[in-house]
């Protein structure tokens, strides 16, 4: 019997999944504000001139942003391992792909030939 | 024997019964739950390689005709792409809200919600219009017409008598297509995928009125949530990168 248990190939008798959690309007309430912040900040930092800051900036709030978007709004927090990790691999992913192309990008002689 | 047989008959088409939330080829609700959110992830993984090989020609391409990029963008308004950030995270909070109503089971609210998610989609095309018309009467749109004469000759600012803009050699003047080439590709790209969007939305608001998602069925809602959430973020990235980030440019 304890060897049924063991073998448990659809992941029932000992299930992995996250447990089921409600987001609550509250919560929303609050990463809506967040947003609506972040989007504030943004526009009046895009009006100052911080030299090669300004598109640092501009990015770290947008990826802010997407991570509270992502975490809260999508749930990702309150998801399997399995859910996260294929997140997360997603977004690897992407930046192997834009760091070996920025590689070959960067080491060409532009203009040089 | 025979009643054996057809009592057990019975009572497995009993245990077959099957819920839009438990098919029978799933173990648990939980397990279907999860298999559904997994392979959604994968989709929308595919489209941030999709938007991401735009992302990243717009960072080559900025890199290259960096003075282009620079006039060009500065032709945007930051008004209005501010007004349309903040409709599409309007949008996307009451999507959020539209989940939550359809977990609790509350139809009225989940009609409402969903409603809300899609006026608020129609208002960001509606402004998205707005600013696609004045470029095609400015002759900003890239091809046979496009106009440069704008930024060869800036128009001269009526209180310090100066150009708005640093004025371009007209080969320099002409790269500006290329910013504009990838302005229509991203944004038109969001707005068709925010078409299809609101298409789906009618579709779900019409299912969910008849109470397809108050009685314990939540994946459709809550799937289409994140794809409506993955072009909210989207659009997080390219207000930024079209909009706001040349306003000072380097010397």
């Amino acid at each position: 019997m304890s060897d049924v248990h063991y073998h448990d190939p659809s992941n029932v008798t000992n299930p992995e999944h996250a447990e089921h959690h409600i987001v609550t309007p509250a919560q929303y309430c609050i990463v809506f504000g967040s947003l609506l912040v972040g989007t504030l900040i943004t526009v009046v930092a895009a009006d100052i001139d911080l030299g090669v800051m300004n598109p640092v900036i501009a990015l770290g709030i947008a990826c802010t942003k997407a991570v509270i978007v992502i975490l809260f709004f999508m749930h990702v927090k309150y998801q399997s391992k399995l859910v996260k990790m294929t997140v997360a691999a997603g977004f690897f992913t992407f930046i192997v792909l834009i760091t070996m192309t920025l590689t070959d990008y960067m080491s060409r002689a532009w203009g040089l030939w | 024997m025979d009643n054996t047989a057809v009592a057990t008959h019975i009572h497995e088409e009993h245990a077959h019964v099957s819920l839009p939330q438990h098919r029978h080829h799933f173990e648990t609700e939980e397990q279907q739950r999860e298999a559904g959110t997994f392979g959604m992830w994968l989709f929308l993984l595919t489209e941030i390689m999709f938007f991401g090989g735009l992302f990243f020609a717009y960072l080559l391409y900025r890199n290259w005709y960096y003075d282009a990029f620079v006039a060009a963008s500065n032709q945007l308004s930051i008004k209005l792409g501010s007004i349309n950030t903040v409709f599409l995270i309007a949008s996307g909070f009451f999507m959020a809200l539209g989940v939550w109503a359809a977990e609790v089971r509350k139809r009225g609210l989940l009609v409402i919600f969903l409603i809300l998610t899609t006026v608020l989609g129609f208002a960001f095309l509606g402004i998205k219009y707005v600013e696609y018309s004045e470029k095609f009467e400015k002759h900003h749109v890239p091809g046979a017409h496009f106009d440069i004469s704008e930024f060869v000759n800036p128009p001269i600012d009526a209180k310090t008598g100066k150009a708005e803009q640093k004025p371009l050699p007209p080969d320099m003047a002409a790269k500006t297509q290329v910013f504009f080439s990838l302005y229509f590709a991203m944004t038109g790209m969001h707005a068709v995928h925010m078409i299809i969007g609101i298409v789906l939305l009618f579709w779900l608001t019409w299912r969910a009125y008849y109470g397809d998602f108050s009685s314990g069925y939540v994946a459709p809602i809550e799937n289409f949530g994140l794809y409506w959430h993955f072009v909210d973020i989207v659009w997080l990235f390219l207000f930024p990168l079209l909009y706001l980030i040349n306003r000072h440019p380097l010397s």
